[in-house]
């Protein structure tokens, strides 16, 4: 006998996901849309360079160290932003800039999520012994003063041979801002796990048995994803910010423009009235790290569930 | 209270050996042997041994009572840090940098905080409205300009164009003299970031029950942001000024290179240029401890104020 005839469906109410309800409150703000665009034109750039170079396309940022004019020519419309001591484009030296910042950005993001990310959650999840030395590691990180930090490693990495693998220029930056700056996002992800280990969700994969690397990534990780996202969204400023002050300083790429090398030309420069380089920079920095910085902010309030009820 | 204390203090010294161990590392092991690059291109061999004598590089790394490893210690716990590439004692050196960093970065530092937390009332007072809207996005704005521009333009347009200030140290200017436009130029930048947190405090403090209820006792908004949010967010406030009173000592990098300050951040710069780690490494040790020390600090006034912190 089948009663199968008799189950009504009943229409479910679509579940709406975490994410799903973040990212339909993220569109709704246009103005955050609108920054999102911008930094996605940055990305694009940086990966159009990548191309270029790849392929070797002759275009104008790949072009950059060509002669197009005199010395410090003033802005006209043959050469937009003007020329620097050698004659090149100031323009297509700042389009070039962009791929140096993003690379370096990007690659520091995840060396720092690769550190923090899995201690974070082994010392949360685990707590004891394990926990202890990880916390001690990342107490004994933060108490140097992170631009100290930073520069100790930039200066001790840059032009060392590791693994038969020569550490030049970028290489050496974003290795220095990577290896200092998991602390944050540890503490975070370490706080959270601690926080969902006592929850239901988590006792109910216990008690199926599920291995602890299994409720770690499996149902851990995606509780705690968003929170990454964010902490990245808002930290990548602090890279770009990291590396102009680094490549400032002499410790970044040398025999190719970047933003922070620009503005060290520019120190002399000024007293001579060109003021171009160091407007071009400022305007390409400023831009994606406003943009950054209001979509970083845009993504917490919609992603962080704890504003949710409201 | 007292087992408190006890214990906090004992929590120290497992830090001050991370920190030394962390320099070690990085600057023993990984920088490794840089006496070749001291002596320069055409040194003799002898010259080099006699480097190496002198920087202990010639002793083993490990495992014996003379070794590297437990010199860094030593050097380190006695404040004994050797001599820098221009021959100057480098603990000579960092006292006399003190000085004229913190002639900068005490004034500057302060006029932030007092300057931000004063702000950030108003823009508590006036929350929700366009003024607080435009008040954020003109603080994310001013986070968002570089550093380094702020310096460069400031410099250019009120020294070098306008001739407000001084270009650039030197001996026979006072210290108000020469500090006044970094400190401007310092106070400019870092009100953005000071200012948008103080904000976010103010706010937090708002939504509190207490507060509630003096607006239901029917208090004034002035009334309340004053006597009562101030006291309270008075807490995040101090925690946040302590904690950042260590990293006065070290000058300010950028400002000092640019105006030629000659504090401590000067003397960073310049050990970079020339690769001179033993003076990075001494900075390094230094703020560390100093940092540690603070936070025992702060941390003790905590138990102090609030007996609940001891039971943890």
């Amino acid at each position: 006998m089948s009663d199968s005839h008799n189950i009504i469906r009943t229409p479910l109410p679509r579940g709406r996901s975490l994410w799903s309800d973040g990212l339909r409150r993220l569109c709704r703000r246009k103005f955050a849309m609108v920054c999102f665009a911008v930094v996605l034109i940055y990305f694009s750039l940086a990966g159009f360079i990548y191309l270029a170079e790849l392929f070797d396309w002759q275009v104008g940022p790949t072009l950059w160290n060509e002669e197009v004019g005199a010395s410090y020519e003033t802005p006209s419309s043959e050469n937009l932003l003007g020329t620097d001591i050698f004659g090149q484009s100031v323009l297509r030296k700042t389009l070039y800039g962009a791929k140096v910042s993003i690379t370096v950005a990007l690659c520091a993001s995840f060396i720092s999520i690769a550190i923090g990310v899995p201690l974070g959650a082994i010392a949360g999840y685990f707590r004891g012994f394990i926990d202890e030395i990880i916390v001690w590691i990342y107490s004994t990180l933060s108490s140097v003063p992170y631009i100290l930090l930073i520069m100790a490693f930039a200066v001790v990495l840059r032009d060392k041979t590791i693994f038969g693998y020569k550490l030049t220029g970028i290489t050496a930056v974003y290795l220095a801002i990577g290896l200092t700056s998991w602390v944050g996002i540890c503490r975070l992800i370490r706080g959270e796990v601690i926080k969902h280990k006592g929850r239901d969700y988590v006792l109910a994969a216990m008690s199926y048995g599920c291995s602890e690397r299994r409720i770690i990534f499996k149902h851990l990780m995606p509780n705690v994803f968003h929170i990454i996202i964010i902490d990245f969204s808002l930290r990548f400023v602090a890279f770009i910010h990291a590396e102009v002050i680094l490549s400032f300083l002499g410790l970044g790429e040398v025999d190719r423009p970047s933003w922070g090398a620009m503005i060290n030309d520019a120190r002399i420069e000024l007293s001579r009235g060109v003021w171009w380089q160091m407007a071009a920079a400022t305007v390409a920095i400023f831009l994606i790290s406003l943009a950054l910085n209001i979509f970083g902010d845009a993504l917490r309030d919609s992603l962080d569930p704890k504003l949710r009820i409201q | 209270m007292t087992a408190y204390i006890i214990r906090r203090l004992l929590y120290t010294i497992p830090i001050v050996f991370g920190v030394l161990l962390l320099t070690f590392v990085l600057f023993t092991l990984i920088g490794g042997d840089i006496s070749l690059e001291i002596a320069g291109k055409g040194a003799t061999q002898e010259t080099i041994d006699d480097i190496r004598r002198e920087y202990g590089l010639n002793k083993p790394l490990f495992l014996a009572w003379d070794s590297q490893f437990i010199n860094h210690f030593k050097s380190a716990l006695t404040f004994d840090f050797g001599r820098s590439r221009d021959r100057e004692l480098i603990i000579d050196k960092i006292k006399r940098g003190v000085g004229p960093s913190l002639a900068l970065t005490v004034p500057m530092f302060f006029c932030v905080v007092i300057i931000s937390v004063s702000l950030a009332l108003v823009v508590a007072f006036v929350r929700g409205s366009v003024w607080d809207t435009l008040a954020v996005f003109i603080c994310v704005a001013g986070m968002s300009i570089p550093y380094l521009s702020f310096i460069l333009f400031g410099q250019y347009f009120l020294a070098y164009k306008w001739g407000i200030f001084p270009v650039f140290f030197s001996p026979d200017l006072t210290m108000a003299q020469y500090v006044a436009l970094p400190v401007l130029i310092g106070i400019v930048a870092g009100l953005g970031g000071n200012l948008r947190f103080y904000r976010t405090v103010m706010l937090d403090e708002m939504r509190s029950d207490y507060v509630r209820t003096a607006f239901a006792k029917g208090l004034n908004t002035r009334r309340v942001l004053f006597k009562h949010v101030l006291k309270n967010a008075m807490i995040p406030i101090i925690t946040r000024v302590v904690l950042a009173i260590p990293f006065l000592f070290l000058g300010s990098l950028l400002l000092e290179r640019f105006f030629g300050i000659p504090g401590l951040g000067h003397m960073m710069i310049e050990a970079i240029g020339s690769r001179d780690y033993f003076v990075i490494n001494a900075m390094t040790y230094i703020s560390a401890i100093l940092f540690v020390l603070f936070n025992l600090i702060t941390d003790i006034c905590y138990s102090l104020v609030d007996p609940r912190i001891s039971l943890e």
